[in-house]
């Protein structure tokens, strides 16, 4: 299959990559997916007394879209407030990195993987759990 | 100097080797003649080098040149022979014994024979890859014509104990046909010490060319008839009608010839290539073998790589041309069924590499496939939240994944 050079750049450089300590009350962690559908991602965001998503780290067991939908979220969550990286849509994802139609569900558990990770870190602050739209893949 | 990408997927298909296409050349060329014309000296060359290739390939696999029919390859012979045989014994039983982990062209085959109304066993294999003999035995009635169990797997390169198979055979008055096709001119295969009755294998496979493949039919003891599936001018003695694929049919005596003459020596250093290849790979972390080593291919070496993911791994491994275990052409992931049915759950089947060594393997390749694949690994291992909790010693069965 030929991937996007944009895939393949997040592929091979990804960005972002590593842990946040998941005790901390300011990180949120979203653990997403499962080893047999081949896709597991886990994305963490540091929040300060803002809102503001200082900082935001991944690790993905899964293809190089995966790998690289992941990358290019935490890239794209640093600097946004909680509730901007909560309009982050899988679609934008498509169409930045060039997803073919079989690799949508990348997207999709990429945007998962935010919502989960803000969740996280509302019920660690005592904020009411957002109601998640059930995954469509 | 290597060239990228390195070819190890020589159990797909193998290079042509130069003796065979210099063999072939004059049959594309002047030598055009249809080994069917009897009225012309054309007619003659062809059909003349066509008996010589069956020469060739009789003395490879110890057999008669009468016994053997040429075909467009082993899929068409799998079907040639399954479907040939049922129809010619249909007055004697309609059950065939076959494998879970046989390639598709036999499983495929066998399951059509199922929609005509005949009956299939598919045996099941140990953790090896291997068939248990006296499953076999079990399975046999008294209307059981054909028993169809390859001779060496595809993906794993498992070795059945075909010598066994055929003795079971043979004691109950049964047909053994064997998918041969990984295992003619790699190791050797003789049919007279080996019992079979009928076999099917290709050109392609061997260094010969693609399109072209035979199906090996006992005449004696017993002989042994399959009905034709083309109707046609009846060629092949009737059993396969279709002009001649003059020069496919030379490249294959002379590929038969060629794997006679440096097996032994091919096989010693392919071998040697293949144990290093495995021993370097196998230090990895977490990584596995596929199927028995014992009873095995030499140029054969499927590993799996535990907490990587199989598709992310062929992206990982672009400058080496390897197949992997899973099938991700589609937006579900399919795990090979030859590795699931080894008992492989479906991560460790689809973190798999398939490494198919040819004659033309060098050292040098061997090298940089080993730090290649090493790489890759442990760059998606660092990218993996699956290998950082294994490395916490988190059971990853405690945790309660979401199914996408």
């Amino acid at each position: 299959m030929a991937y996007s050079d944009k895939v393949i750049d997040h592929y091979t450089n990804p960005r972002n990559v590593g842990t946040l300590d998941k005790a901390k009350k300011n990180v949120g962690t979203g653990l997403v997916g499962a080893p047999e559908c081949g896709d597991v991602m886990r994305l963490q965001i540091e929040v300060d007394e803002n809102q503001v998503i200082t900082d935001a780290k991944f690790k993905t067991f899964g293809c190089g879209s995966a790998i690289a939908s992941s990358s290019l979220a935490t890239e794209w969550l640093k600097g946004k407030t909680v509730d901007e990286a909560l309009a982050i849509d899988n679609m934008a994802i498509v169409e930045e990195l060039a997803l073919p139609p079989v690799k949508i569900h990348c997207s999709v558990l990429a945007e998962d993987a935010i919502k989960t990770a803000i969740n996280d870190y509302r019920v660690k602050n005592g904020l009411p759990e957002l109601e998640l739209p059930k995954s469509h893949h | 100097m290597l060239t990228l990408p390195i070819y190890l997927d020589n159990n797909a298909t193998t290079p042509l080797d130069p003796r065979v296409l210099d063999a072939m050349m004059p049959y594309m060329t002047n030598m055009f003649g249809n080994a069917a014309s009897r009225n012309h000296p054309f007619g003659w060359q062809a059909e003349e080098a066509v008996d010589y290739a069956r020469e060739q390939i009789a003395s490879l696999i110890n057999c008669s040149p009468k016994e053997i029919i040429f075909t467009s390859g082993a899929t068409e012979s799998d079907n040639l022979a399954i479907k040939g045989v049922f129809e010619m014994y249909a007055s004697k039983g309609n059950h065939i014994i076959t494998v879970t982990t046989e390639h598709k062209a036999v499983l495929d085959t066998c399951k059509h024979i199922e929609k005509l109304g005949g009956k299939v066993t598919y045996l099941k294999v140990d953790d090896k890859g291997l068939i248990d003999l006296k499953e076999l035995e079990e399975a046999i009635t008294d209307k059981t014509i054909l028993i169809s169990v390859m001779y060496a797997n595809n993906e794993i390169g498992v070795i059945q104990p075909i010598r066994e198979i055929s003795a079971i055979a043979k004691k109950r008055g049964i047909l053994f046909f064997t998918d041969a096709t990984q295992a003619v001119g790699k190791i050797p295969v003789d049919v007279e010490a080996d019992g079979i009755d009928l076999m099917a294998f290709s050109g392609h496979k061997m260094y010969g060319p693609k399109g072209v493949g035979a199906l090996y039919v006992r005449r004696k003891n017993p002989r042994v008839k399959v009905t034709a599936q083309m109707d046609g001018g009846g060629h092949e003695r009737g059993m396969r009608s279709g002009t001649l694929n003059v020069p496919g049919i030379v490249g294959l005596g002379k590929a038969a010839e060629v794997a006679r003459q440096d097996m032994e020596a091919d096989t010693k250093r392919i071998a040697a290539m293949r144990d290093r290849l495995e021993r370097e790979l196998l230090t990895i972390e977490e990584s596995y073998v596929n199927g028995s080593t014992e009873h095995r291919l030499p140029h054969v070496s499927n590993i799996s790589f535990k907490y990587v993911e199989g598709e992310g791994l062929m992206m990982g491994v672009k400058d080496i041309a390897v197949s992997s275990g899973s099938a991700c052409t589609s937006a579900s992931l399919e795990p090979s069924y030859v590795l699931k049915a080894l008992g492989l759950s479906d991560d460790l089947a689809h973190s798999s590499l398939r490494f198919g060594l040819s004659r033309f393997t060098t050292e040098e390749e061997i090298d940089f496939a080993i730090d290649h694949v090493k790489q890759a690994v442990a760059k998606l291992r660092d990218l993996s939240p699956l290998w950082e909790m294994f490395k916490e010693g988190i059971d990853l069965n405690s945790i309660e994944w979401a199914e996408h």
